[in-house]
Order: C-alpha cells, then sequence, then structure tokens
C-alpha cells in the first residue's frame, strides 16, 4: 500500500514536468529535451535556497525564474540560431550538467533538518497524506493558473503558434518569440518538478534528472491516449488528463519494481515501458488491418 | 498605396539550382484599387505577393506600403496593414483552434495579445453575427474546431477573419484553386463584397479567366518574373472575356 502512495506523490511531482512537456510536445509541436537538466536545476535551486532557513515558498519563484531562463536559452538557441530544437536542447541541456554541478558544489546535498512545504500543513497527522495533500493543492492550483493562460488571448496565440505557423506570422504573431516564452514555461514548470522532489525525497543529486524526459514524454503519451480516447476538449481537463497520465506511469513502474525487478534496471524498464506505450497502437493497428 | 520599385528575387542564387522570380519588377498599386494577377505556372504571381506581404524579402529593389518603407520589416509586423487568403486552405487558419479562437486571433492581428480572456459573450456573438452573413450555416459551430470544416467553408472563414481587424489590403492567392465551383464562386462574391465594403486595396491572383474578367478594377498579367500585359480600369472593362482567353495561347 505505502509503496502505491509513493508512487502517486511521485506522480503529482512530477507532473508539472509532464505538464512541461505537453506544452512543449503538443502546444508547440517541438521536441525539446532540455528537461533532464532543467529539472536538476529546479532540485540544484532548492537545496541552495533552503538550508539558508528561506520561506520554501518563497524559493518557488526563483526556482520558476532558473528553470524559464534555461527553457529561454534553448529558445533562443533554437529560433535565433536556427538550430535544430533537439540539438538546441542537448546543447542547454549538457551545459547545464555543469552548471549544476558547479552550483551544488557536489554530487549531493541532503535536505535533513531543514522546512520544506510539507512541513506546514499536518491535517491527517499522518505523513504521506499531509504530503500527498500538499502536492496536490499546488498542483492543482499550478493546472488553474496554466488553463487560464492558455484561454486568455495570449495562450490562444501560443496554441496557435504549434499549430498553424504560416496563420500566425499573417496574423501579426511572432513565432520565435512565442517559441522562447513556451520553451520557458515548460521549463519552469519541469524545474518545478524538481523542486518538489528535492524536499519529497530530502535530497539533490545532480544525476536526478538523467532520463527524466523519458518520464514526461511516457506520461503525454499516456495522457494523449486518454485524450483522444474520451474526446476532451476542454483545456483544464486535458492538463488534468495529463497528471493522471503521469501517475499511471508511476503506478506500472512501482507495480514492475514490486515484480522484484533490481533498482538498477529502472531506466531500462522506463525506455521499454515508453517504448511500448509508442509502437502498442502501431502494432495494434497491423494487426486489425 | 503599395509601391514596388525594381523588385528582383533569385531563389538559390549562386546555385545550379538558381531561379530568377521577379525581374526588375516596378508597379504601384494604389488605394481602393483591386489588381487581379493572371499569368502561367511558375511565372512568379505567387512571389510577388510574398514579397509584398513579406513572407519572401526580395533579392534587391524597394517595397513601400502607404508611405513607409517596408522592404527589411518581417512579415509578422507587416501584417498590421496586410490580411491574407492562402491557396492552401489550411494556411490561413489554425485547424485544432476553434472557429472562435481563430477569430479572436483575427480580431487581434494588429493589437497586442493580453492575459485576459477575450473569448466573452459579446465577442461570440459578434463573430456569430458576422458568420451568419456567409448563409453557410457555420454561425452554430463556432465551438467546433476549423480544421473539421471543408475547403470552401475555411477559406470563407478566413476572408472574413481577415477584416475582423483594421485591413488595408487584402491578398488572395488563388484562394479557390482548391475548391469546387460553388464554394468558388461563394469566395469570390464574398471577397468582392468585402473589398467594396472596407474600402480594400486588394490583389488577386487567378487561373481561373472569367473571375480575372468579372472581378477588379485593375488586371496584369505575368510571365518569367516580368509584367507583360497591363490593363487599367478602362482598358479591362473594354476587354471582351475571349480576348483574355487568347493572351494564353
Ligand atoms: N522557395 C523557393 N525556392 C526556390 N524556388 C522557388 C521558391 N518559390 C518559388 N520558386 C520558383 O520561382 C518561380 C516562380 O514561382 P511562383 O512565384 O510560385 O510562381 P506562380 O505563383 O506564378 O506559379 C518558379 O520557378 C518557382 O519554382
Ligand atoms: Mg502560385
Amino acid at each position: 500500500m505505502e509503496f502505491y502512495l509513493t508512487a502517486l506523490m511521485i506522480g503529482i511531482c512530477l507532473s508539472t514536468m509532464s505538464l512541461g512537456i505537453f506544452i512543449t510536445m503538443k502546444i508547440f509541436k517541438i521536441p525539446d529535451i532540455t528537461t533532464d537538466g532543467s529539472y536538476t536545476l529546479g532540485a540544484v535551486v532548492t537545496a541552495l535556497l533552503l538550508p539558508w532557513q528561506l520561506n520554501p515558498f518563497l524559493a518557488i519563484p526563483i526556482t520558476l525564474i532558473a528553470g524559464g531562463v534555461a527553457g529561454a536559452l534553448t529558445g533562443i538557441v533554437h529560433t535565433k540560431l536556427k538550430i535544430d530544437a533537439l540539438l538546441a536542447g542537448i546543447l542547454v541541456m549538457t551545459a547545464l550538467y555543469s552548471i549544476n554541478l558547479s552550483l551544488l558544489g557536489r554530487s549531493n546535498i541532503p535536505l535533513i533538518n531543514i522546512k520544506t512545504i510539507f512541513s506546514y500543513f499536518h491535517p491527517f497527522n499522518k505523513e504521506v497524506y499531509d504530503g500527498l495533500m500538499m502536492a496536490t493543492l499546488i498542483v492543482t492550483i499550478i493546472i488553474s493558473l496554466l488553463a487560464y493562460l492558455l484561454k486568455t488571448d495570449f495562450g490562444i496565440a501560443m496554441r496557435a503558434t504549434g499549430n498553424s505557423d504560416s496563420m500566425t506570422r499573417a496574423l501579426g504573431i511572432n513565432n520565435d518569440k512565442m517559441k522562447i516564452i513556451g520553451l520557458a514555461i515548460a521549463n519552469s514548470l519541469t524545474a518545478f518538478s524538481g523542486y518538489l522532489v528535492a524536499q519529497y525525497q530530502n535530497f539533490t543529486d545532480i544525476n536526478m534528472g538523467i532520463g527524466i524526459v523519458i518520464t514526461g514524454l511516457g506520461s503525454v503519451l499516456i495522457s494523449s491516449a486518454i485524450i483522444n480516447w474520451l474526446g476532451v476538449a476542454n483545456i483544464w481537463i486535458q492538463l488534468l488528463c495529463v497528471v493522471i497520465g503521469c501517475v499511471i506511469f508511476q503506478m506500472v513502474l512501482a507495480v514492475t519494481l514490486s515484480l522484484g525487478i533490481d533498482p538498477n534496471m529502472l531506466k531500462l524498464v522506463t525506455a521499454i515501458f515508453v517504448l511500448l506505450i509508442v509502437s502498442l497502437p502501431k502494432f495494434l493497428g497491423r494487426a486489425a488491418a | 498605396m503599395i509601391a514596388l520599385s525594381n523588385i528582383n528575387k533569385v531563389f538559390n542564387k549562386d546555385k545550379d539550382n538558381e531561379v530568377v522570380a521577379i525581374k526588375s519588377l516596378s508597379l504601384t498599386i494604389n488605394e481602393g484599387e483591386y489588381l487581379t494577377i493572371v499569368g502561367s505556372n511558375g511565372s512568379g504571381k505567387s512571389t510577388l505577393l510574398n514579397i509584398i506581404s513579406g513572407a519572401e524579402m526580395p533579392t534587391n529593389g524597394t517595397i513601400t506600403i502607404e508611405g513607409t518603407d517596408v522592404t527589411k520589416m518581417p512579415e509578422y509586423k507587416r501584417s498590421k496593414w496586410i490580411a491574407r487568403v492562402f491557396q492552401n486552405p489550411l494556411s490561413g487558419t489554425a485547424p485544432d483552434l476553434s472557429i472562435i479562437d481563430n477569430f479572436r486571433l483575427a480580431a487581434l492581428r494588429t493589437q497586442s495579445r493580453g492575459l485576459t480572456i477575450g473569448v466573452n459573450a459579446s465577442f461570440k456573438k459578434k463573430v456569430k453575427d458576422r458568420i451568419a452573413t456567409l448563409g453557410m450555416g457555420l454561425e452554430n459551430k463556432t465551438e467546433q474546431p476549423i480544421g473539421t470544416l471543408s475547403g470552401g467553408q475555411r477559406q470563407a472563414l478566413t476572408l472574413l477573419m481577415g477584416v475582423m481587424d483594421e485591413t488595408k489590403i487584402l491578398l488572395l492567392d488563388e484562394p479557390t484553386a482548391a475548391l469546387d465551383p460553388r464554394s468558388a464562386d461563394i469566395i469570390m462574391k464574398t471577397a468582392d463584397v468585402l473589398i467594396k465594403e472596407h474600402n480594400l486595396t486588394a490583389i488577386l491572383i487567378t487561373h481561373n479567366l472569367k473571375y480575372a474578367h468579372q472581378y477588379g478594377n485593375r488586371l496584369i498579367q505575368m510571365s518569367e518574373g516580368v509584367i507583360t500585359k497591363s490593363l487599367d480600369s478602362q482598358q479591362k472593362l473594354a476587354l471582351p472575356l475571349t480576348d483574355l482567353f487568347a493572351w494564353f495561347i
């Protein structure tokens, strides 16, 4: 039981990263893999700020800005230097590894005996439930803000940019600027996942971001399947589906590990799982044909 | 007024596949003029329109719009004067967005797009009323993704979207090429009404010589990047359709 609650908790913590991937992949149609770096960056910033007795809620804007800058950099490299988005992301992600390492000063910082966002409210008097409530609350706020943003005039322009760039240009929208802002938003959401996970697991590790983009990708693919299957048009519900997709992903991993698979194989299992999600519809399609 | 002076456009310059699409072309289009361009495939018509809209930059030459030199101005900035309807009905709209969201963006073509929700009841009503004038029954489908509509329906909406915001110039690049004859007629009539109603300066590229004859108050023919024939409104009115057909023999 405890096991699945942990998976649920991690799923919720990682859901803002999945929302970031949803924005780049589904809204802007840009394959962005800055994620591995900006996720760790969020955790690094958290590990640097919290030991200073800084109110963990005040660390939120700083984390978001850090991730936003990383995403904007990828956006600038991609749009202004006309470099393939995938390559731009790899470049920034690689550079971030060194930046994260030098910011952190060592490969690992424990976050024990300090106030985290999970230290404030204890309505259930049980750590797991209190943590879940806090994470759910924060993620709900973020989804609401994001859903609102996507419904504003600016948000409509964002959604159109990834959908028809000839149309947006003809309608006075600066596509480059939109992509830079979109990547910034996506990576600030990713950094926020790093912020949540660092506080939940009580440490920041320089390698915690390796392969995290695959988790986000898998979660978004699951959510797209749900969205298509149910024909969800409402953007708020679509975002909620991304969170659900992320939780399902973590649950499946938890089940796999509970079958006794070596935790060192976790990344391999993750990769195979995503491969299955991607290829299954094609196999099914072929079988039906 | 649009003034093109000594425009050249070379694609793939100094490569084996170099193409001179526009050759030392000068052209002035006055306010309120409706210019029709005919010419065989590859004669440079679309390139000319793209150079006016800013989708392509000329290799040399200058362009002014309403007295402003826009030669180096990117397309998204020139859009404050220009509305476009593309040959491909898919290019002028965002397919996954609802009709109403597409119209919202069109209504903000010359304005900033802020962090407020602009698709409210009064905006929806305004769009529905406008769409109803098309008589296509689309006014009850405004929440539907625009990609679910037919090419003709999308072109008609793109036309309307063009005049949702302050517009001076309307560029129509073979707007009916992908449509069935009935839809094509509706598009051409709608365009004509909107051009008159909003006193637009308009350029129409068409392969349909009947339309070229029927619409517009000025006519040019292009061939291999130059203007080969040019008729003012008097001459155009006097031109028999059969003579126009003879241009292409
Ligand atoms: N982006 C491009 N790259 C290379 N050649 C082009 C490009 N666009 C147009 N051309 C060439 O320029 C010439 C004029 O094309 P275009 O303006 O599309 O003609 P039209 O619209 O009159 O059919 C053609 O030879 C075409 O192949
Ligand atoms: Mg053409």
